[in-house]
């Protein structure tokens, strides 16, 4: 797939939060094949105090894709976003602007504003949304040329908590670049997401705090890559009636 | 002669295992008191490997597991075991918390206030680490300072080390390839009202609490987890977070008085686990994390087989019975 004139094999991306250590971190890392890694700019100090663990990330080899997480105004997010391109040298960056402390849902209206404004200054925004299609109108006229709706609140693991609105999604944006974001808990969620036709998955808690983060890292990498093959193969309609699998013909006949 | 860089905790407990041995140690050190300079300072004082093991690898177990031992030789040290609680609404962590880690039992509402009284029909679950103890980290280097210096050592306060020593404990200050710091952040209440006896450690997703009792009122509250090399003061955010959680706890801390905050750097290997380096003819023990009270004896051990293999603690221990 191609993301802003990227070619990237893999269609999982990894966050690197939580995890026990460094080490176990690189390791998930590879094991899910990922090329593209978030980093935190928010918690992990925006004042380039945070080096000694972004050396660690780059020693991966991935391309990193700064976030904005914990910021809850368009503002904080922008000038996040600005120190984030100085400190990795990317104009990629993913946009959070949180709305509600709680559920985290995202700030869509500061969000488009935000987006607005990084478009405008040559970033290549990645905006975690919901999976409202007016609000992802909106992105795209702000500049925005991927679109990253959650599949559930962030952290929560509760897989899709609304499939159709995903599929109408979709649906609505058949050309652009869909990466579901947060919410992924098992990867059976991340394999119903790229059956639905999404591009890929990002996912972070999910790996980083199972019992064996690498372990879980290379699952999901399986499911991201059979539920792609999946939606690639065009999966039959479900009916509801059974259709027996055994040809008829040829059984034993009883007169 | 063996010469130590640092008298922080890794530094004092090597000299404490080296003299122990029959070394003639000296030890120097920047800062000008017992401890002034060393980020264990702001420690919790768990001795807590089973709690540990939540996050850290299995060497936290191997490795701590006797430093109750060893420091009751040295500090007082409270044996009462840790109680780990989570509010009704995240159950789920007290479930998965259980299942990463071993040496627990579970227990319920009555058998909570059994254990600690004053939290009398705030958790309906917990689970009881009955091996687990704390000590109080300014005491215990104090006394450890005392202990080495009767032992012998000589230590030079206000005076940085030379150029070739044996051993260099200086923590981040060394110049070690891969170390790095992690950001912790701690406060101290005090808080009379409240009684509790032994460490506490609050589940939440977001903001985990852990509360070590340092005895006449006081608590220890702690401790963030932030990769950073700034040492500045306790952030806004993360002083609310561990007083909303202290809170959590018991309400009646919310009468408490902040005493002191803190913050400092811990230095760890990518795999958050200490280690013994020989570089250019020196030894480095470094990389105590947040393990610096539970994984020092061992570590210090272990340095001291390194410098003395002729007397390994082995032998050493029968010469003191002969």
């Amino acid at each position: 797939m191609r993301v802003y004139g990227t070619e990237i094999t893999s269609r999982l991306l990894l966050g690197t939060a939580q995890y026990p250590s460094p080490a176990v971190l690189a390791e998930a890392v590879k094991s899910s094949g990922t090329e593209i890694i978030t980093v935190s700019l928010r918690r992990e100090t925006a004042d380039g105090s945070g080096t000694a663990f972004w050396q660690e990330l780059q020693k991966t080899g991935c391309r990193i894709l700064p976030n904005t997480a914990g910021c809850h105004s368009a503002q904080e997010a922008v000038t996040t976003a600005r120190m984030a391109r100085e400190l990795f040298d990317t104009p990629w960056i993913k946009l959070e602007v949180i709305g509600h402390s709680d559920t985290l849902q995202p700030d869509v209206f500061g969000l488009v504003e935000a987006a607005r404004v990084l478009s405008g200054e040559g970033f290549q925004v990645f905006p975690y949304t919901t999976d409202d299609l007016v609000v992802g109108e909106k992105l795209l006229e702000a500049g925005c040329e991927v679109l990253m709706p959650w599949g559930a609140p962030i952290g929560s693991g509760q897989g899709l908590r609304n499939p159709d609105a995903l599929r109408a999604m979709r649906a609505h944006f058949p050309g652009v670049q869909m990466i579901v974001d947060a919410g992924i808990g098992r990867p059976s969620d991340a394999a119903q997401a790229m059956e639905l036709g999404m591009d890929a998955v990002l996912l972070n808690t999910a790996v980083a705090k199972a019992g064996d983060p690498a372990g879980m890292a290379r699952a999901m990498a399986l499911a991201v890559e059979a539920g792609r093959a999946g939606f690639a193969a065009d999966p039959m309609e479900r009916r509801d009636m059974a259709v027996p699998s055994t040809p008829v013909l040829g059984m034993a006949e009883f007169s | 002669m063996i010469t130590i860089a640092g008298a922080g905790l890794a530094g004092l407990a090597c000299a404490y295992e080296l003299a122990q041995r029959g070394a003639v140690v000296t030890v120097y050190e920047r800062s000008g008191a017992p401890g002034a300079g060393s980020v264990a300072r702001f420690a919790g004082g768990m001795l807590a490997p089973w709690c540990e093991r939540e996050s850290a690898e299995e060497e936290v177990i191997t490795l701590g597991s006797r430093s109750v031992g060893w420091w009751a030789k040295i500090t007082p040290v409270h044996r009462h075991g840790t109680l780990v609680v989570a509010p009704a609404r995240d159950r789920a962590e007290l479930t998965r918390f259980a299942r990463r880690t071993s040496g627990h039992r579970g227990v319920d509402g009555a058998e909570i206030v059994a254990l600690e009284p004053a939290l009398a029909r705030r958790f309906a679950q917990g689970l009881f680490f009955e091996q687990e103890a704390h000590l109080d980290p300014r005491r215990a280097l104090r006394d450890l300072t005392e202990k080495v210096q009767k032992l012998g050592v000589e230590i030079r306060f206000g005076t940085p080390a030379p150029a070739r020593i044996t051993l260099d404990c200086t923590g981040m200050a060394a110049p070690l390839p891969g170390l790095r710091p992690v950001r912790g952040e701690m406060a101290i209440l005090h808080c009379p009202e409240v009684e509790i006896c032994r460490t506490l450690r609050l589940l939440h997703p977001r903001m985990p609490l852990y509360l070590v009792p340092r005895g006449d009122g006081h608590f220890m509250i702690g401790g963030t987890m932030i990769e950073s090399s700034s040492d500045r003061a306790i952030t806004l955010r993360s002083l609310s977070e561990l007083l909303s959680a202290a809170f959590a706890l018991h309400p009646g801390f919310a009468e408490a008085s902040v005493v002191e905050t803190g913050a400092g750097l811990r230095p760890a290997f990518p795999d958050n686990l200490p280690r013994l380096v020989e570089q250019d003819g020196t030894l480095f023990l470094n990389g105590l994390y947040r393990h610096g009270f539970l994984l020092a004896p061992a570590m210090a051990q272990q340095a001291a087989d390194h410098l003395l293999p002729e007397t390994s603690d082995e032998d050493h221990r029968e010469r003191q019975t002969a």
